[in-house]
């Protein structure tokens, strides 16, 4: 029996990635989701928690990174809220852009685009940064 | 175990490392890295990344492929990648580095493509 709504609040650790991932995925598969939408899902959980993780709460252990995971009518529903200072996604360099080719840092975004329906950066009223993707059926 | 295991062949002047496992965020990243850090300290300038056993790939690991090139490119090398598995060439396709990349299918036209 699939489960309609799942939270999960992890610490700022590089490993609080893959314990998302594999929360997601889990959540995901008892939903029903197929292998090309759980490799999907997995991949933008783990880059948005990255970002939440290293960019958002800066590696700082005392600060929370909650998830939520939703089974709804749309699809599979993924909110990611860190608690930094927040950032404006239009101000984030478009990697695909000749001249940030060759940088580091910076496709994360882009994967998470690339591999969900929908995703949304809003600030969170509260503070901090509040994604929400959404991968449908 | 691991996340990532590399393990080195050196065909001529070519070092080619057999890469397994996740080039992902933290301790896969790292080991590339240090990895190309030694060889090109060793001057070892010219590297196929054998990506054929390597699962999976997240944006940092990618940013590390691209770093590895552009570090053996600063000192005269060449760096080239083999085997890409379909879900990396993709990755590399939506980050429009495929044109970046040197890519080949074939270890001994990879070889034969660096002299």
């Amino acid at each position: 029996m699939s489960k309609e709504k799942s939270e999960l609040s992890l610490s700022s650790r590089l490993e609080s990635v893959e314990e998302a991932a594999f929360e997601a995925e889990k959540f995901a598969r008892q939903s029903g989701f197929d292998d090309d939408a759980l490799n999907a899902i997995d991949m933008a959980v783990r880059e948005s928690v990255a970002n939440a993780v290293k960019h958002g709460n800066l590696l700082d252990e005392t600060k929370r990174v909650e998830l939520t995971f939703e089974n709804t009518s749309n699809g599979f529903e993924i909110t990611i809220r860190d608690f930094g200072k927040g950032f404006a996604v239009e101000d984030v360099p478009d990697p695909t852009n000749p001249e940030n080719l060759l940088k580091a840092n910076g496709r994360g975004i882009l994967f998470m685009r690339a591999f969900m329906d929908e995703v949304e950066w809003s600030n969170h009223a509260e503070g901090g940064m509040l994604v929400k993707m959404l991968k449908r059926r | 175990m691991a996340e990532l295991n590399i393990t080195e062949r050196q065909a001529g002047d070519i070092t080619i490392l057999d890469m397994s496992g996740k080039v992902t965020i933290g301790e896969g990243s790292i080991a590339l890295r240090t990895t190309i850090r030694r060889l090109l300290g060793e001057g070892k300038k010219s590297i196929l990344l054998n990506l054929g056993s390597v699962g999976y790939v997240d944006s940092s690991g990618i940013g590390e492929l691209v770093s590895s090139f552009t570090a053996v490119n600063k000192e005269g090398g060449s760096l080239k990648l083999l085997n890409l598995t379909q879900k990396i060439q993709d990755l590399l396709a939506i980050t429009k580095l495929l044109t970046v990349f040197d890519v080949y299918d074939s270890e001994s036209e990879a070889l034969s493509s660096f002299s």
